[in-house]
């Protein structure tokens, strides 16, 4: 109960700002009324509630599952298993992110508008289809990479850099319309559920395999899931 | 109330495939209990439930408005704009669309503070560095980062200069600082990059990209509207380095006074 106390106000905390930043630009700025003042009230109070649900749940829900799976990954020591493993999160939690299915479908859009593709629904559907299939496999192949490098123990800078290599040079040969829309899929793929996981995950394991720091090992998953989407968003766009 | 049952049903529904497969592999390949079921299984409701409030309040709440405020500062009767008289060279004029730069600033600063994945990783950072990193410290420093860089990409669709001159700019500080930068802050910088943007920014950040492209003359929306995302990904990761060497500058700064015993 005192945990979620302390939670509530960090989220009141967390908050403030876009309050703030909203009611100035309405009333200073803009200088215009709250439309549905009570109705936006209640939104906020849903925000606050969320929020602090949300955190208190991630601290005795999604951390300590991921954690406990990295050490038992660990223990049992299958590399297949883990990469299986690794390369499924990545992908599943991908497809069926809302955020993708949106910028997807205004891919296709862009796509027809830029004659790539003949405007038809059926071809419409199955370029955004296409794409999001692209994006969740790029993923699911970023943290599966990304696990194997806390386990070797290589730098993350090394990935990190080869991946803006892959990004300039996809860039210099991809067509133009396409570049705008893979520069922002690597942005949209990393969605709530699946960032506590998966740094609980390589702080798990960086954790439990000996030699490795928590703090320079652990992390960097995520990055390297956004970059590789906006290579093989690139190369999609190149083949068709 | 429907809008309630609606979303809580949305979001089981994005949660199911990686509940999925996380019990999948505790029980078929793992084999083993997990420990304190019953509170984990509360936690992943409490996730569930939380993350379904929180969507929905932003749904009534913020989006709206939101939406509403980045159309209207846009549109250049707003900003006090001729659009006839400058449309030769949109360029030149940038600085007319001061109010887009400053809300883009400050919209970009206070939806980063309140992004959910954020704080996660930030909670997660000052377990592992013992309470080195604050997470209050960590998470203003990559708010920092993704306003500039919001403001920076709203400059770029009014200029209409290329995105991956900025970006590939951006890679080269990012690659500098990375030699130079403390070893333990490497990889959580480049994190913070990726977990910026998500819930809270990418609808109010799209918006603003969407309304620039559509109301400067000479952009078009489907090809310039794109590309506000990557420069919130990016600057976060120069900002987080960046706060890392100035902490140990700072330190440096500190040892060189010699001190009274």
């Amino acid at each position: 109960m005192k945990e979620l106390v302390k939670a509530l106000k960090e989220s009141v905390r967390d908050l403030t700002p876009i309050a703030l930043v909203v009611v100035f630009f309405q009333l200073i700025v803009l200088q215009q009324p709250f439309p549905e003042l009570f109705r936006m009230l209640m939104g906020v109070l849903m925000v606050v509630l969320g929020l602090t649900l949300f955190v208190h749940g991630l601290r005795t829900g999604l951390f300590p599952i991921g954690e406990g799976m990295a050490y038992d990954f660990a223990r049992k020591g299958s590399l297949i298993w883990l990469l299986l493993f690794a390369f499924m999160l990545g992908f599943g939690t991908t497809v069926a992110e809302p955020a993708l299915i949106a910028v997807a479908d205004e891919a296709a859009t862009v796509a027809v508008e830029g004659g790539m593709i003949e405007n038809s629904d059926e071809s419409h559907a199955s370029y955004a289809f296409g794409l999001r299939l692209t994006v969740a496999i790029s993923v699911g192949f970023a943290i599966l990479v990304g696990v194997f490098r806390i386990i070797k123990g290589w730098p993350v800078q090394y990935l990190i850099i080869g991946g803006y290599l892959g990004v300039v040079i996809m860039t210099a040969f991809a067509p133009e319309e396409i570049i705008g829309i893979a520069y922002d899929s690597g942005g949209v793929t990393t969605s709530t559920i699946t960032v506590p996981l998966v740094t609980a995950l390589g702080v798990g394991l960086a954790s439990s395999i000996s030699g490795r720091n928590p703090m320079i090992d652990g992390f960097g998953l995520i990055a390297f899931a956004s970059l590789t989407p906006m290579i093989f968003v690139m190369g999609y766009g190149m083949l068709l | 109330m429907t809008d309630i049952i609606n979303t809580l049903v949305a979001t089981v529904r994005d949660v199911l495939p990686i509940a999925v497969i996380l019990f999948g592999f505790q029980f078929l390949v793992l084999r083993r209990r997990i420990p304190h079921l019953k509170r984990v299984l509360s936690g992943f409701g409490f996730v569930l439930v939380g993350l379904a409030f929180f969507l929905l309040g932003l749904e009534e709440a913020l989006f709206p408005i939101g939406k509403l405020m980045a159309q209207q500062l846009t549109d250049p009767a707003f900003l006090g704009i001729d659009v006839a008289a400058i449309s030769d060279e949109v360029a030149k004029h940038w600085y007319a669309y001061y109010w887009v730069y400053i809300f883009a600033f400050m919209i970009g600063f206070a939806t980063t503070v309140a992004e959910p994945s954020l704080i996660a990783v930030a909670i997660k950072a000052s377990e592992v560095s013992g309470g080195a990193i604050q997470p209050w410290g960590l998470r203003i420093a990559v708010a920092i980062g993704v306003a500039v860089g919001i403001s920076l990409g709203a400059f770029r669709i009014v200029t209409g200069t290329p995105l991956h001159f900025y970006i590939i700019a951006g890679y080269i500080v990012v690659i500098i600082q990375t030699i130079f930068a403390p070893r333990s802050i490497i990889a959580l910088a480049y994190d913070s990059g990726g977990v910026t943007t998500s819930t809270v920014t990418v609808p109010l950040v799209a918006a603003l990209g969407l309304g620039l492209s559509a109301t400067v003359p000479g952009r078009n929306p489907l090809l310039d509207g794109f590309g506000l995302i990557a420069f919130a990904s990016l600057f976060p990761i120069i900002t987080v380095m960046g706060y890392a060497q100035l902490g140990e500058w700072q330190a440096r700064r500190k040892r060189k006074i010699p001190e009274d015993a």
